[in-house]
C-alpha cells in the first residue's frame, strides 16, 4: 500500500521541484485530454506553448498579456501569505478601469503630462477602494472576505456594463455598448512605438522586485509571514491583525486597480463590456505557481499568459474552443497544491501484510 | 393581483430551488469540518453534464443522473487533493471552482444556443388546480419537491440519527471522533461526494428547468450565494429555506421590475441579488459569537491521523 509519511522537515528540493512537478503533470494530463477530444497530442501542445512565440511580435504579445497578471498575482501572493483571501481581484480591476477611464472621458482634452497619471492615480485609488470595503467589512462586521470580495466582482461587473451601455456609451458608436475611444493623451505610454508594449511591462516587475523586497527584508513582511504560518504566535508579539488585513487588500486591491486601468488605456483605448477576460481567477493561479513569493510571480505570470495565447491559437489553428484555457489551468493548480505535500511528506510503499506483533 | 401574486411565489420557488439544493449539500459538508468553495465549479459541470445528456438522448432523467456523476466526479477531485494530500481546502475549492468553469465551457462549447428537453412540472389532479395555492405549491417539477425532501431528510439525519451524531462529531472534534474509532477522513470523503451531488442537481436545475439552455456561467454566481446562505443559516438546515426564499424573490424581483419599465436600469436592478448577499453576509456575520458557537469547530483544518 502507498502510504503518506511525515519527512520531519520541509524538504529543500521539493520546494522548487513541486511546481515544475505540477507543470510536467498538467502537460501530461491536458495531452490525453486533447487524444481524448481526437487531436494529435504533440501538435497541440505544440500550438499551445510554442506556436505563439513564433508568431510575428510573439514576445510582444506576451509581456503585454503578462503585465497585468504580474500585477495582480504579486498582490495576492502577499495577502495569501496571512491568510487574507482576496478571490474578487477582477472586481478591483474593473473599479481601476473605469474610475480612470472616467478622468479620461471627463477631460479628453488634458495635456499628456497630467491626465496619464492623474488616470492611473485615480485607477489604482479605485482598487484600493474596493479592496479597502472588503477589508472594512471583515474587520468591522466580522463578514468573510472571500464571498465579500467575489460578490463586488459581480457588482461591479454590473456597474460596469451600466456605465457602457448608458450614461458613459458613445453617442457616435452606432449603438455598441462601448464609451468613446480615449484621446491620445489618455493612453498608456509605449515602450516600443506602434505596439500595445506600455509601461506596465516595465512596471509589473519593478512592483514585484518592490514586494518581495518588502516581504523578506522589513518588519512589515516579517508580520505578513508570522501572521500566515502561525497565527497564534502573530498575536502574542502584539501584530495588529487589522493593519494586515487592511495592508494586504489595500496593496492586492490597489495593483489590480493599477492593472485594469493601464489594461484599458494599454491594449483597449476605451471601456467595453467585458474588461477582463478572467484574469481574477488566473492570477489566483499565478500566485500560487509562483509559490506565494513576488519573484516567483514574474515567470508564473509570463506562463500563464502563454496559455491566454495559446488558448487563442489553439481556437484559430485547431478549432479547440479557447475555454481549453480555462480548463488547463483549473488542472494546473489542483497539481501544484497536491504536488506540495512533498515538501513536508513523502510517499513509501508499506507492505500490507500486518507486521509482527511487538 | 392574485395572478400576479401567484407568478412571484411560483418564480421564487423556482429560483430558490438551486440555490437550496446546492445549500444543503454544502451545509453537510461543513458540518463533517470541510469548507468546499468549489460550489459553483460543481453546478456548472452538473448543468453541462444535464444539459448535453438530455440533449443527446432526449431522456431528461438520465440527464440528471449525469449530472449527479458529474457533480460526485469533481467533488472527488477535491477531495483527494484536500483530504487526501492535505492541501489548503481554501485553495482546492478555488482550484475546483477554476476547473468546473473551464470543464462545462469546454464541453459545453457545442451545445451553445441550441434546446433541449426540459423537465416537465408534475400536475397533481385535484391538488394542482386549487386556485392560488394549487399552482404555488403543487405546480413543480420533480427537483423542486425534491428539494423540500432532502431538506428534511436532511435535517431530520444531522439532528436525531445516529448517523448524524457521527457527523457531527467529526465537524466539530475529529481528534475525539477519531479516538472513538470512526474514520474521519472516509466519512468526510462521503460528505463531499454528497456535497457535490447535490451541486450537480442544482446545476441540473438550472439547465433543464430554470433556463432550458445552455451558457457559459450560466450560474452566475449562484454556488457562491449558496456558500454564503450555509452562514446565513448558522448551519442549521431549515434556515436554508428562509434564506434561499429570500434570495429568489431578489432574484425575480430584479427580473420583474425590469419587466414592469420602471426607469431603474437593468444593470443595476442585475446587481441586486449580490448586494443583498453582502448586506446579509455583514447583518449575520457581525455577532463573531454567535457565529463561533454555530460554526463547525474543526471548519476548514485538515486532519492528520497520528499513531
Amino acid at each position: 500500500m502507498l502510504k503518506i509519511e511525515a519527512r520531519g522537515y520541509e524538504s529543500k528540493f521539493w520546494r522548487y521541484a513541486s511546481p515544475i512537478l505540477a507543470l510536467l503533470l498538467t502537460g501530461a494530463t491536458s495531452g490525453l485530454i486533447f487524444v481524448a477530444m481526437g487531436r494529435p497530442a504533440g501538435l497541440t501542445v505544440y500550438t499551445f506553448l510554442i506556436a505563439p512565440l513564433l508568431q510575428q511580435d510573439g514576445f510582444q504579445a506576451l509581456v503585454v498579456k503578462a503585465a497585468p497578471l504580474i500585477m495582480m498575482g504579486v498582490g495576492l501572493s502577499l495577502a495569501y501569505r496571512a491568510n487574507v483571501w482576496n478571490i474578487g481581484t477582477d472586481g478591483q480591476f474593473t473599479l481601476g478601469a473605469i474610475c480612470g477611464g472616467g478622468v479620461a472621458l471627463a477631460f479628453p482634452d488634458a495635456p499628456a503630462w497630467a491626465l496619464f497619471p492623474t488616470m492611473l492615480v485615480v485607477g489604482t485609488l479605485g482598487g484600493m477602494a474596493s479592496g479597502g470595503l472588503v477589508a472594512w467589512l471583515r474587520i468591522r462586521f466580522n463578514a468573510n472576505e472571500i464571498l465579500t470580495s467575489l460578490m463586488f466582482a459581480y457588482i461591479t461587473q454590473y456597474l460596469l456594463v451600466y456605465l457602457v451601455t448608458g450614461p458613459w456609451r458613445d453617442p457616435e458608436g452606432f449603438g455598441f455598448p462601448q464609451t468613446a475611444l480615449f484621446s491620445d493623451n489618455a493612453l498608456a505610454p509605449r515602450l516600443i512605438e506602434d505596439s500595445n508594449v506600455h509601461i506596465g511591462v516595465v512596471l509589473a516587475p519593478l512592483i514585484a522586485i518592490g514586494l518581495w523586497f518588502m516581504l523578506e527584508k522589513t518588519l512589515l513582511g516579517y508580520q505578513f509571514r508570522v501572521l500566515g504560518q502561525a497565527t497564534r504566535a502573530a498575536r502574542f508579539a502584539g501584530f495588529s491583525e487589522n493593519r494586515l488585513v487592511w495592508i494586504a487588500m489595500l496593496i492586492s486591491g490597489g495593483l489590480a486597480g493599477m492593472a485594469g486601468l493601464l489594461e484599458a488605456t494599454g491594449t483597449l483605448g476605451q471601456l467595453t463590456t467585458t474588461l477582463s477576460p478572467g484574469y481574477g481567477f488566473t492570477a489566483i493561479i499565478v500566485a500560487f505557481l509562483g509559490r506565494l513569493n513576488p519573484l516567483g510571480v514574474i515567470p508564473a505570470g509570463l506562463l500563464l499568459a502563454l496559455t491566454y495565447l495559446g488558448g487563442d491559437a489553439a481556437q484559430i489553428n485547431l478549432g479547440l474552443p479557447n475555454a481549453v484555457t480555462g480548463i488547463f489551468q483549473g488542472i494546473l493548480l489542483f497539481y501544484l497544491l497536491g504536488c506540495d505535500i512533498l515538501l513536508l511528506n513523502r510517499f513509501r510503499w508499506v507492505s500490507t501484510q500486518a507486521k509482527a506483533v511487538r | 393581483m392574485t395572478g400576479l401574486l401567484v407568478a412571484f411565489l411560483v418564480s421564487t420557488i423556482a429560483a430558490a430551488t438551486p440555490l437550496l439544493l446546492a445549500a444543503i449539500g454544502e451545509l453537510v459538508v461543513e458540518r463533517v469540518g470541510v469548507l468546499n468553495l468549489g460550489v459553483e465549479g460543481m453546478m456548472l459541470a452538473g448543468a453541462i453534464a444535464a444539459f448535453a445528456t438530455a440533449n443527446e438522448t432526449g431522456i431528461t432523467s438520465l440527464g440528471v443522473v449525469a449530472a449527479l456523476v458529474a457533480g460526485i466526479a469533481l467533488a472527488l477531485l477535491f477531495a483527494v487533493v484536500s483530504l487526501t494530500l492535505q492541501a489548503n481546502q481554501t485553495a482546492t475549492g478555488l482550484a475546483l471552482t477554476i476547473f468546473g468553469r473551464g470543464f462545462s465551457a469546454l464541453v459545453g462549447a457545442g451545445y451553445v444556443g441550441i434546446p433541449a428537453p426540459t423537465l416537465p412540472k408534475i400536475h397533481i389532479p385535484l391538488l394542482s388546480d386549487i386556485p392560488v395555492l394549487g399552482p404555488v405549491l403543487f405546480g413543480h417539477d420533480i427537483l423542486v419537491y425534491l428539494s423540500f425532501v432532502i431538506l428534511a431528510v436532511v435535517a431530520w439525519a444531522i439532528r436525531s440519527t445516529h448517523l448524524g451524531l457521527i457527523l457531527r462529531a467529526v465537524g466539530d472534534s475529529h481528534d475525539a471522533a477519531h479516538a472513538l474509532g470512526y474514520a474521519v477522513v472516509p466519512i468526510r470523503y462521503a460528505a463531499v461526494a454528497f456535497g457535490g451531488a447535490l451541486a450537480g442537481l442544482a446545476g441540473a436545475y438550472m439547465s433543464l428547468a430554470y433556463t432550458p439552455l445552455w451558457a457559459q456561467d450560466m450560474t452566475a454566481g449562484r454556488g457562491w450565494v449558496a456558500v454564503a446562505l450555509v452562514t446565513f443559516s448558522a448551519w442549521r438546515p431549515f434556515w436554508l429555506l428562509i434564506g434561499a426564499w429570500f434570495f429568489g424573490a431578489l432574484m425575480y424581483l430584479s427580473l420583474y421590475v425590469q419587466a414592469l419599465g420602471v426607469p431603474v436600469p437593468s444593470a443595476l436592478l442585475s446587481a441586486l441579488p449580490y448586494i443583498g448577499t453582502v448586506v446579509v453576509l455583514v447583518l449575520i456575520s457581525r455577532d463573531a459569537r454567535r457565529i463561533m458557537l454555530y460554526r463547525p469547530a474543526m471548519l476548514g483544518r485538515p486532519f492528520l491521523a497520528r499513531g
